[in-house]
């Protein structure tokens, strides 16, 4: 199992390279070897949504892929999505209405809302939370996370209303 | 509602102001650092070869495989450990008879639960490691496993432990006034037979830490997640023979404990020894499977109790009867005998009750340990008393809310003494239970109720109150003997720019602790909340203190940074008075300038003060010594707990076909005195509420009867997810502590004290209709058709 492959991939619009073994996850990928942690771990079986990321546009958990797997793709994570602004007025939503506690829930939740809004621009409190069954998170009971997204997409419908 | 503290509408008043947290916008841009984002030059990875059994016999063990395996770089078995590490023992001294036997990093002779660390294996990689651990023969003798509660208590129970002459890791009763007296003079007797699933943290971040040990000066440095980082510096430091002052504890962010990372675990042990094996940093991340296994249980409960009513619904007296199984330990330091200890002391709170009698029995069985958890025994004592209430209001014919107005302790009490020996300074039932009924429009939900039952839809409420303990004294730990501190430090520095920096000993597990202590010191000193910076978390740069748990960051932590900033604003005055040849009463402090009271005439700011005083300590008048930093302890010292209180309500509605409940709606009022941050105490409130409703309906670790746990994965082990919890409303009642300036108490734990109390009585309204009851949470599909008759 120790012999290393090359992956290569686009990761936050940057070329990224790294030396593999062929089991290793992308998330592990990610994070030990791109030194790219905003992007966790939490149940190693795709339940818990804590390592959510967007694979070429389509949000895939990046515990279920093997680095392998996305050699060609262009990967995005937090810390690539924060720096290009495209989650600015999310997280800013987020921090209002303190739809975080510890955290580490939070990039996937990030991601998961990320989605939702692109395909569904206005969607009940109820498809929200629907949308967030595949994320865990054990400190806030959901209420603020499902709050601060609807202010989001309120917030960008009444940006684009005619005026 | 009180007064405020100070008026919200003068410059830099924060107290009580709903302020979001400054530290949550790094978390949200991905830039928290938890421990296995932490990489350390040479660092090595640890995994475990565990027991496959519940108990059995270590015949041999053949590591020879294994260590020639890549990357491999150590293993080590108990006998090695153990010889640096002093073996630990979970007793209290105050729990007068308790036993458990001692705990090594790694099983010597023999195992007590599946998932216990036997071997440990230290590689280049955490693969390498585990593809080792594989690789290490274990040669196990099978012992039968002590799985049931009964089965632990029979006659002829085997000994799980060698020298015990019974499975009891403690028994207590409590007597008060004539029970058998009351229970003879009743009109009616309600009893309640109640089990409460054994069920898991799962916190998403598992726990974590790093062990890098310098062998020159003997100093040892712990990436620790943990609410409790002194407790591990004073732990570390005793069973390892280290100088205390050269180990350093840091628990940077944390995601989520809740209670569980606190105890002590063979595996901290173990990494820190291998880290004196090895003098090189050690790192072990625990998974999701390794979680499941060995972080802390909680709950794991029956209760039997029985409550003596009057006829016109008065309670007269309690029995309460609490057999709690702990696995093969108690959790040290802090034990596993505390949960049903609360349990058989706050059974009944609410009310006006003298005659009670409750027992204690704390087994052990071959399971993974439980101990102390978000709600400690709250919600076990909750839940048994408020269906107790409810049964008998319904044999009396009373409305649910009516049986507690007129049972609850009321104002004119204070401070009363329960028939358990707790004393509440002052709590606010009655004002909590009417706000409630005013914010869920009761009368309206009973007649929807009786409306929808017509047309075959069952909904149900229910009702639970709660007491809780919180800012605890050393009533709790420190009388037994453990090193655990039930007061707070804080040191406070202004900065040569006039800036001030808040090295505190309350933790941050995202709570908002750095946000609301920050918010105070601002407000009492009289500076932006901006330009006070907070840290906390690692031992070696902030005093000594509790840190977090026990609901005491606000209220003692709180108070600590409150009177800190009394005593720097006093410094601050008092050189500005030196300077300005004014009395320092004749000056105030206002965003950050010092200021004339009257008049608010500006003098100097902040920053100048400071300047002078560090750069030009030349043109201080005569005497002046300008001391702009000061450190400030303070324990609590009036009541021994500040009790909080509240009411929860629970609308569910029952598929009586599928055994399906739906969460429809959930209330609570609440009193946690004064509140620093209203933002923060609702979101506390509203996690706490989904972790309760997670025990209600969804959360337990399922065992077959050789003690293998049959749903150790995140796809298994439901936890409450998104689509299934209600929108949860909430309301204040606040009566500040008299024991201290700041007025605080505890919030974090409040919702899930009652949360599982509330959702079993609305189930129970609801089956009431089909006559049929349910006395097991988490109430699943199957057992609600079960208790329906259906299956």
């Amino acid at each position: 199992m120790s012999s290393r492959l090359r992956v290569e991939m686009i990761v936050n619009g940057e070329p990224a390279e790294a030396f593999v073994e062929p089991r290793t996850s992308l998330a592990d990928c990610l994070r030990h070897h791109l030194r790219l942690t905003g992007t966790h771990v939490g149940c190693e079986m795709g339940a818990c949504g804590a390592c959510l990321v967007m694979q070429d546009d389509v949000v895939s958990h990046a515990c279920l892929t093997l680095a392998v797997q996305a050699g060609g793709s262009r990967i995005e994570t937090v810390e690539g999505l924060s720096e290009r602004g495209a989650l600015a007025d999310l997280q800013a939503a987020f921090h209002e209405r303190n739809a975080l506690q510890c955290g580490f829930c939070t990039s996937g939740m990030l991601m998961t809302a990320h989605e939702l809004l692109r395909r569904e621009p206005l969607p009940s409190r109820e498809r929200i939370r629907d949308a967030l069954s595949g994320n865990y998170c054990r400190c806030t009971g959901y209420e603020a996370i499902v709050d601060a997204i609807e202010t989001t997409a309120r917030r960008r419908a009444s940006a684009q209303a005619p005026a | 509602m009180n007064a405020p503290l100070s008026p919200l509408d003068r410059p830099n008043s924060y107290i009580g102001k709903a302020l979001p947290r400054p530290n949550a916008k790094r978390l949200l841009a991905g830039r928290g650092r938890y421990v296995d984002d932490i990489q350390l030059p040479r660092m090595l990875h640890l995994a475990f070869a565990r027991s496959p059994y519940a108990h059995a016999r270590i015949v041999g063990v053949d590591a020879e495989a294994a260590a020639h395996m890549p990357g491999v770089r150590r293993i080590a078995v108990g006998a090695e450990l153990a010889k640096l590490c002093a073996p630990w023992v979970g007793t209290l001294l105050h729990f007068k008879g308790m036993k458990s036997p001692p705990q090594y990093p790694l099983a010597l002779q023999r195992v007590f639960w599946v998932g216990h660390p036997v071997v440990a294996v230290l590689a280049d990689t955490r693969a390498q490691a585990e593809d080792a651990a594989e690789a290490v023969r274990i040669d196990f003798e099978p012992l039968a496993p002590l799985c049931g509660m009964d089965e632990a208590r029979a006659g002829d129970a085997q000994i799980l432990h060698d020298g015990f002459t019974d499975n009891l890791a403690f028994r207590t009763t409590l007597e008060n006034g004539a029970v058998e007296t009351a229970f003879a003079a009743a009109a009616e007797v309600v009893e309640v037979d109640l089990v409460f699933g054994r069920h898991t943290p799962a916190t998403l971040e598992p726990r974590s830490l790093i062990a890098d040990f310098e062998p020159g000066e003997r100093a040892l440095t712990v990436h620790h997640a943990t609410q409790t980082p002194y407790q591990f510096q004073d732990v570390y430091a005793r069973h390892f023979g280290l100088d205390e002052s050269r180990v350093r504890v840091i628990a940077g962010d944390i995601g989520g404990s809740f209670g569980m990372k606190l105890h002590v675990y063979p595996e901290d042990m173990a990494t820190v020894a291998m880290s004196l094996l090895t003098g090189r940093p050690v790192k072990y991340i625990a998974d999701r499977g390794e979680s499941f296994l060995n972080d802390i249980h909680l709950r794991d409960h029956r209760v039997r109790a029985a409550l003596a009513v009057s006829r016109e619904g008065a309670f007269l007296g309690m029995k309460v009867v609490d057999d709690t199984a702990i696995g093969a330990f108690s959790a040290y330091p802090r034990t596993s005998a505390v949960e049903g200890n609360q349990v058989v002391r706050l059974m009944g709170a609410p009310y006006r009750l003298t005659h009670y009698r409750g027992e204690l029995n704390v087994i052990f069985q071959s399971k993974t340990q439980t101990s102390q958890y978000r709600g400690v025994g709250h919600p076990i004592a909750c839940a048994a008393t408020e269906r107790l209430v409810d049964l008998a209001a319904a044999r009396l014919g009373i409305d649910p809310l009516e049986i507690r107005r007129r049972n609850y302790v009321t104002q004119d009490m204070y401070p009363h003494t329960t028939a358990t020996g707790y004393r509440f300074e002052r709590l606010s039932l009655e004002a909590c239970l009417d706000k409630l009924h005013r914010l869920m429009d009761y009368p309206a939900l009973r007649a929807e109720q009786g409306a929808l039952r017509a047309r075959g839809v069952h909904r149900g409420i229910g009702i639970a109150t709660y007491v809780e303990i919180t800012n605890p004294s050393p009533a709790f730990y420190g009388v037994g003997g453990a090193h655990i501190s039930a007061q707070d430090g804080c040191v406070l520095k202004v900065t040569p720019s006039g800036e001030i920096q808040c090295a505190i000993s309350v933790t941050e597990q995202g709570q908002g602790t750095e946000t609301i202590i920050g918010q105070i010191v601002a407000d009492r000193l009289g500076v932006e909340r901006e330009r006070v910076r907070v840290l906390t978390g690692d031992t070696e740069t902030t005093p000594h203190g509790g840190a977090t748990w026990a609901c005491r960051g606000a209220g003692i932590g709180g108070e600590t940074a409150l009177q800190a900033a009394r005593k720097l604003r006093d410094n601050i005055l008092g050189i500005a008075g030196a300077i300005l040849q004014l009395e320092a009463a004749e000056l105030d402090i206002e965003n950050g300038e010092i200021v004339d009271r009257i008049g608010r005439a500006r003098r100097l700011s902040l920053g100048e003060l400071a300047a002078l005083v560090y750069f030009r300590s030349d043109t201080l008048p005569p005497g002046v010594q300008g001391e702009l930093t000061v450190a400030q302890h303070f324990a609590p010292k009036g009541f021994p707990f500040a009790f909080t209180n509240g009411v929860h309500a629970s609308l569910v509605e029952v598929d009586v076909e599928t055994g399906f409940i739906k969460l429809l709606k959930h209330w609570v009022v609440e009193d946690c005195g004064r509140i620093i941050n209203p933002l923060l105490v609702d979101e506390q409130i509203r996690g706490g509420v989904v972790q309760g409703l997670g025990a209600a309906l969804f959360e337990e670790c399922l065992y077959d009867d050789q003690g293998q746990l049959l749903n150790g994965s995140l796809a298994d082990y439901l936890v409450p997810m998104a689509c299934e919890t209600p929108d949860i409303v909430i309301g204040h009642v606040e009566t500040p502590t008299r024991d201290t300036e700041l007025g605080a108490k505890g919030c974090g734990e409040a919702g899930t004290s009652a949360a599982s109390g509330a959702v079993l009585n609305a189930v129970n309204d609801a089956l009431a209709a089909k006559g049929a009851s349910i006395s097991q949470i988490p109430m699943t599909p199957e057992r609600v058709l079960r208790a329906l008759g259906v299956v």
